[in-house]
């Protein structure tokens, strides 16, 4: 609730009706401040990406109320919350959600593109550098389909990285990738933090990297036991 | 705010990069596209012909005299018995005269009306063609060749000869193809003629008139109507039909009527002697059109089809999309335009194709005895039919990429993402 909040969550509450009536977050508190690399562990079926999902305003079918910088993004129209993801917020997914018919630099510029305030240009420019940053320039011109897992992960944070968001959320990013490559897309995270002043909120079920988090949030249950 | 040209980049990747699946969509709406313009060029150009054949020749308005009994018998003036019953045996027709009284004002009149083409004068007369011992039956008709080459097209049914040729000679004839067969006659012989009344004139074949109707080709043959004058022995105003022609058709109905209670004389209108034509052009122009839509409906079907597969191949590709910024809106239009762009492909060439194939019957050799100009088959080469083809194959594509790109509007990201 500081003044550094970039991200906050009060009360909120999400059922999921099917199969049957289920409680899957109970009352969850929290906020992320700026700059912070904060993780969230916890079981499978504890409710973390679906918590994950309502604060990247995917999922609006919720009970609670969505702050982003003190702004109140709950209950906006769906329209408004595109724009909202495509100006704020960088995705990653454990799986690489490329597009696979499009080349790296394409997949890396498309939500500039579609944001659509700098110049083709400009955006062909940042996504070079985004790449660079990455280390995987020399693969921009490949399809999407064609580069490595690895390279795949660390395209889609270049991606994530291209409108300059205030936050990255990530759905167990190093999931899917080896122990060398998963070290590798931890120390890129942690460098974004200090270097660039991001807030990044990871769901992960792997504790050697939450441990090297700024803090950890466990979740068991629907509710957050610790923070 | 959308932002069209990413949309259309990305459409255009789609497309591309499957571009075997695009092309068999595409292919559709060719086939579509292009079966209508061959159909409705062939099918119009058939009826323009078929028109052309009975409709340009006929007189939009027929004036003559009717050989009919009195419509008011002496007994109907009678007023002592008006409220009997009455009954004549044996009604005899009105005796009245063959020509047309006062027919010269009356030409001169018509001819100032604003509606009228041209009004020109015929001169039937019954003959026989003299050939030896033999009498064959036949009909002579005067006329002003130029004023029927103006107004008729009658320059199309001289299959040898020239109009010209008629004009210059005061004692020509073109004689009737069938009559000339049956005689061994050719251009430059002299065929003898006999009136009713058996006076003989011997007449100089100038061209054979060939209209395509047997029956007509069998008896009639054209001169002068001077020539005429001259063999039935009458004077320069004896005339016996009038045909008119009108600027615009839908005033013949009308023009008669009037025209028979003005002067007492029978006109026929073009709509009455030809009311089975009208009814045949609409007939095959429902076809047309009825088959032409069929083939787009079947096309429009593979379009939904394959964009229906393809937004279930995709769906990856739209929840990443949707989860980086891009709205349900925008993910509607890609596929929209995508629709559209296989629309407008496809509908471009089957208008190609079409026009090609078009061209192509336009080439065939089509020879028949009863359309001796024509040598080719007809088709009519309108733009209106290249304009409709090119906007159905766009809404019906729009319609058929409507449907699966709603469904991808609605697709949620969350679903697809979480069940990875």
């Amino acid at each position: 609730m500081g003044s550094g909040s970039i991200l906050e969550a009060r009360n909120i509450n999400k059922y999921f009706t099917e199969p049957v009536l289920f409680h899957v977050l109970k009352d969850i508190n929290f906020s992320v401040k700026n700059g912070e690399f904060v993780s969230i562990m916890g079981k499978s079926g504890c409710g973390k990406s679906t918590l994950l999902y309502i604060l990247s305003t995917m999922d609006t079918d919720y009970e609670g109320e969505l702050f982003f910088k003190g702004e109140r993004i709950s209950g906006k129209a769906a329209e408004a919350l595109a724009r909202f993801r495509n100006e704020h917020i960088g995705f990653v997914f454990q799986f690489h959600y490329l597009l696979s018919e499009f080349t790296v630099l394409e997949n890396v510029m498309l939500p500039a593109k579609k944001l659509g305030i700098k110049s083709l240009e400009e955006i062909r420019h940042d996504a070079m550098d985004k790449l660079k940053l990455l280390h995987i320039d020399d693969q921009a011109n490949k399809l999407a389909s064609r580069i490595s897992g690895g390279q795949k992960q660390r395209v889609a944070i270049a991606r994530a990285l291209i409108n300059d968001p205030a936050i990255i959320m990530g759905d167990e990013p190093t999931g899917n990738l080896d122990s060398h490559n998963a070290q590798n897309v931890l120390n890129i995270f942690k460098d974004l933090v200090q270097k660039r002043d991001l807030s990044l909120l990871i769901v992960t079920h792997d504790s050697d990297f939450a441990a090297q988090t700024d803090r950890i949030i466990e979740m068991g249950d629907g509710n957050i036991i610790s923070q | 705010m959308i932002n069209w040209r990413v949309i259309f980049s990305i459409s255009k990747t789609h497309l591309l990069s499957r571009i075997k699946q695009t092309s068999i969509a595409a292919l559709g709406v060719t086939f579509g596209i292009g079966t209508f313009i061959i159909l409705v060029s062939f099918m119009t150009g058939l009826n323009g012909l078929l028109d052309g054949l009975i409709l340009d020749r006929t007189p939009h308005v027929h004036i003559y005299n009717e050989i009919k009994p009195s419509e008011k018998q002496p007994i109907d003036l009678y007023t002592k018995v008006k409220d009997a019953f009455t009954t004549i045996a044996s009604i005899k027709p009105k005796f009245v005269q063959a020509k047309i009284h006062n027919a010269l004002p009356l030409m001169e009149e018509l001819n100032t009306n604003p509606n009228v083409k041209g009004a020109i004068p015929q001169l039937n007369a019954q003959i026989f063609y003299i050939s030896g011992s033999i009498e064959l039956g036949g009909n002579l008709v005067g006329i002003d060749i130029l004023e029927e080459v103006r107004l008729f097209n009658f320059e199309q049914y001289i299959v040898e000869g020239s109009p010209q040729a008629l004009k210059n000679n005061d004692n020509g004839i073109l004689i009737g193809a069938g009559v000339a067969k049956k005689m061994s006659l050719h251009v430059g012989n002299t065929v003898q003629i006999s009136t009713v009344r058996g006076d003989l004139f011997p007449l100089k074949i100038v061209g054979i008139y060939q209209s395509g109707l047997a029956e007509i080709d069998n008896i009639q043959s054209f001169v002068n109507l001077k020539t005429v004058q001259r063999i039935l022995g009458k004077p320069q105003n004896y005339i016996t039909d009038i045909n008119v022609k009108l600027f615009d058709i839908e005033e013949a109905v009308p023009m008669s009527k009037r025209i028979e209670e003005q002067f007492k004389l029978t006109a026929v209108d073009i709509k009455t002697a030809n009311a089975q034509f009208e009814t045949g052009t609409s007939i095959r122009n429902l076809i047309t059109y009825a088959v032409s839509i069929t083939l787009l409906i079947v096309a429009g079907f593979g379009i939904y089809n394959i964009l229906n597969m393809l937004i279930y191949e995709k769906m990856n590709d739209i929840a990443i999309l949707k989860a980086t910024g891009f709205s349900g809106r925008d993910v509607k239009y890609i596929f929209i335009v995508q629709a559209i762009l296989i629309g407008i492909v496809g509908g471009i060439l089957g208008l190609i194709i079409g026009y090609s194939i078009s061209v192509l019957i336009d080439s065939l050799p089509f020879e028949t005895e009863a359309l001796p100009t024509i040598k080719t088959y007809p088709v009519n080469y309108n733009i209106w039919y290249y304009v409709i083809g090119i906007s159905f194959a766009m809404v019906s594509t729009f319609l058929a990429g409507y449907l699966p790109a709603r469904k991808a509007q609605k697709i949620d990201p969350v679903e697809i993402i979480r069940g990875q």
